[in-house]
């Protein structure tokens, strides 16, 4: 139960969590988790009624409100969109912990479980939230589907989108929304800290692998689920380690590998790409050398010593490897105990590379 | 009874003026969320601290937390510089997880331990009179204002002393680099000073309203000033003022006293961003009427000044063409021309509009310029 509904939440908020993460908006979810307290304290408040709709409705009510709220005080005046969003993250915050305690202290003290809200429970997940996830995740999918260009030009181009009239407002809203329904809905399973990891690690690990938005949006949602599975299973094997942490290790796990090893991208594969850009030069000038050298003597396979190369290379630590790879390949040979000589192909090879050069100085 | 409200006073007062004095190089920066993420990340600063020295009051928690705190900013700024993911995702990325293994580690002890993420998150000002500072068998008074004092004390001195580094680093950091400031090393103490400054604060208001009191004031004080160091003094003075209106506030509702401070810096803020004398909203709304009709006054006068003395002058200069030569709404139309004749600039002799002296003087000013 716990890892369907896990695995459900992490689906949906890698697809939604993609687009934040496109827009620079990483720490949008962050702001709305937290200000959504107020609103499902409100909610409780006015109607006395915990059934989970309605704190919900407030929770999105508030959160769709915080995020106008940052984009306003953002667009209208100097203070950044950073300090906009802690601000108003935490002011609402604050106002939902005034509320909180308010209720503490009514006689009838029906508030126990709200604060479920707040930090998450995902131990305490039940058919009806699996239920609630399913529809609320099936929606913001056909929504995707249904506005899947408009959304596309507005992310990567927001002004070409307005000048094709695309209304950039209306979707930029409807964008917020999905993504405040997301946050909501995940609210009560992964907690406020966690919910944020939930919607920008799956983004942040898919975007290293590829570069379209399709396949992005698709493998985050996959990383998101996968994530979900892994952590909720893991803290059901090991005794006294709650599901949403374990989660967000899994999915910082991926983005670790992610950063690290993704091609094209990740650090280590650039490191690799670098190292091997470096050798194939310091062959070819290996090779050129001991062409130029060579003519200075009778015959174009002439040997030079290994320490000769050295001193010529001192920085090419592993001469003598780079040159066995290259007698491998035939181009050069051995002679006699440690003298390094051209063979036939391996001339033309070197001339072909100092014609190359030449061409493009 | 009134001794232990006042205590409470103050240490929230102290608290605030020592986040609001660090928030504002976090917000001119733009850096404000990573005092939510090092406020988050103390956490596990905290439990590593507590599993070292075995014990919550040991000093090793407050020096454990500060460089967990150094440690999120460096994390996040080595992500971003890798160039893989921006800077608001770096953040996402770094806190959770620190946040994570913190949670995760106190749950492993739990039982055993009396720290729960509650207490983390939320605090309670209220009873920190009922911990007290005894040295030598005299009361001290509260532990936490002697804390929150001396981080305020440590925040001054460090701004005092660095202020022209901070100060340079802030609005210009390749001059600084340039002129040999190290901004790196500025970065660092910044944010040792700010994670010092949430673990002493969260003890007292709970992790995420040091947010609120770090960003709100200083942001508010962003609106009011274009002087760094007024920006520091209005910032300290909003902090102070949000604490006594919040806890006037909880006293009055009987509500979350860290709450209602929180609630209060924003309301300070929202009073600030709509009704501030330069950059609030209702001003920049005000100084664009005002500058609409401004120009309608100048084009006003040039429109007389050039029609003046010729044959059609007559039926340029009534009132009622004014609507349809320059697309005028009437209400408009008679407020410029009401404004022009009250700046003395023109006449208005019954539907017939003409220039005074100075009114020609100001048109054959306008065309010149």
């Amino acid at each position: 139960m716990v890892a369907l509904g896990s695995s459900l939440l992490g689906l949906v908020s890698g697809l939604l969590g993609s687009f934040a993460f496109l827009r620079r908006q990483s720490l949008l979810g962050d702001a709305v988790s937290h200000a959504a307290l107020p609103g499902i304290a409100l909610a409780y408040l006015l109607t006395r009624d915990k059934s989970p709709l309605i704190l919900l409705i407030g929770a999105a009510m508030a959160g769709w409100l915080a995020s106008y709220l940052v984009t306003h005080i953002a667009s209208h005046s100097r203070v950044k969109y950073d300090a906009a969003l802690g601000l108003v993250l935490s002011v609402f915050f604050g106002i939902g912990l005034m509320v909180l305690s308010f209720l503490q202290k009514q006689p009838d003290s029906g508030q126990a479980g709200l604060d479920r809200f707040l930090f998450g429970q995902a131990s305490a997940m039940s058919a009806d939230d699996i239920t609630t996830i399913s529809i609320i995740g099936g929606l913001s999918v056909i929504a995707l589907l249904l506005l899947w260009k408009e959304i596309k030009i507005f992310i990567f181009d927001e002004g070409f989108a307005g000048v094709i009239g695309y209304s950039a407002n209306k979707i930029d809203k409807i964008l917020t929304s999905l993504i405040v329904v997301a946050v909501v809905v995940g609210l009560q399973i992964a907690g406020v800290v966690l919910m944020s990891a939930m919607l920008v690690a799956p983004a942040a690990a898919a975007r290293q692998w590829t570069n379209g938005l399709k396949p992005m949006v698709l493998l985050a949602g996959f990383l998101g689920m996968l994530s979900g599975l892994a952590g909720s299973t893991v803290s059901g094997l090991v005794p006294r380690l709650p599901t949403g942490p374990a989660i967000v290790i899994c999915l910082s796990f991926a983005v670790a590998v992610s950063l690290l090893f993704a091609p094209g991208r990740g650090l280590v594969w650039n490191l690799f790409a670098r190292w091997r850009n470096r050798q194939s030069l310091r062959r070819e000038t290996i090779l050129i050398d001991l062409l130029e050298m060579a003519r200075g003597h009778d015959s174009i396979e002439h040997g030079h010593s290994l320490a000769v190369l050295k001193l010529m290379y001192p920085e090419i630590r592993g001469l003598r490897g780079l040159l066995a790879d290259l007698e491998k390949e035939g181009y050069v040979v051995k002679k006699g105990s440690s003298e390094w000589a051209l063979t036939p192909a391996g001339a033309e090879k070197a001339a072909a590379f100092a014609e190359r050069i030449e061409a493009k100085q | 009874m009134m001794h232990a409200q006042l205590e409470v006073i103050l240490v929230a007062v102290a608290t605030s003026i020592a986040c609001a004095v660090a928030g504002v190089f976090l917000v001119l920066r733009r850096m404000a969320l990573m005092s939510d993420a090092i406020s988050h990340a103390i956490l596990l600063g905290i439990v590593i601290g507590f599993l070292i020295g075995g014990d919550l009051s040991s000093p090793l928690l407050i020096i454990g937390a500060a460089l967990i705190g150094v440690v999120t900013a460096g994390l996040t700024e080595t992500i971003k510089r890798t160039g893989l993911v921006k800077e608001d995702a770096a953040i996402g990325l770094v806190f959770p997880l620190l946040f994570s293994i913190g949670v995760i580690l106190i749950s492993r002890l739990s039982g055993d331990v009396h720290l729960d993420t509650d207490s983390v998150l939320l605090g309670e000002i209220a009873f920190a009179p009922f911990r007290r500072l005894q040295i030598a068998g005299l009361d001290f008074g509260p532990k936490s204002l002697a804390v929150m004092i001396a981080i305020l004390l440590m925040n001054a001195a460090f701004i005092i002393t660095f202020f022209k580094e901070l100060k340079l680093s802030t609005f210009d950091p390749s001059l600084a680099a340039a002129l040999g400031f190290a901004p790196w090393l500025i970065q660092y103490l910044l944010m040792g000073i700010v994670s010092l400054t949430a673990v002493g604060a969260f003890d007292a208001v709970g992790s995420i309203l040091v947010v609120a009191l770090m960003i709100a004031p200083p942001a508010g004080a962003y609106l009011l000033t274009d002087r760094l160091s007024a920006m520091i003094w209005i910032a300290a003075a909003v902090g102070a003022l949000s604490a006594i209106g919040g806890y006037w506030i909880a006293d009055l509702l009987d509500v979350s006293i860290a709450g209602s401070m929180a609630a209060a810096c924003g309301a300070i803020f929202l009073l600030i961003y709509l009704f501030a004398p330069q950059s609030g909203l209702f001003s920049a709304r005000r100084r664009r009427t005002r500058q609409r009709l401004e120009y309608a006054v100048g084009m006003l006068l040039i429109h007389l000044r050039n029609h003046e003395n010729q044959p059609e002058a007559d039926y340029e200069r009534s009132p009622a063409h004014l609507e349809n030569h320059f697309r005028w709404e009437p209400v408009f139309a008679r407020k410029v021309v009401k404004r022009a004749a009250d700046l003395g600039l023109i006449e208005d002799q019954t539907e017939k509009l003409s220039l005074t002296p100075n009114g020609r003087h100001a048109a054959g000013e306008l065309i010149t310029r």
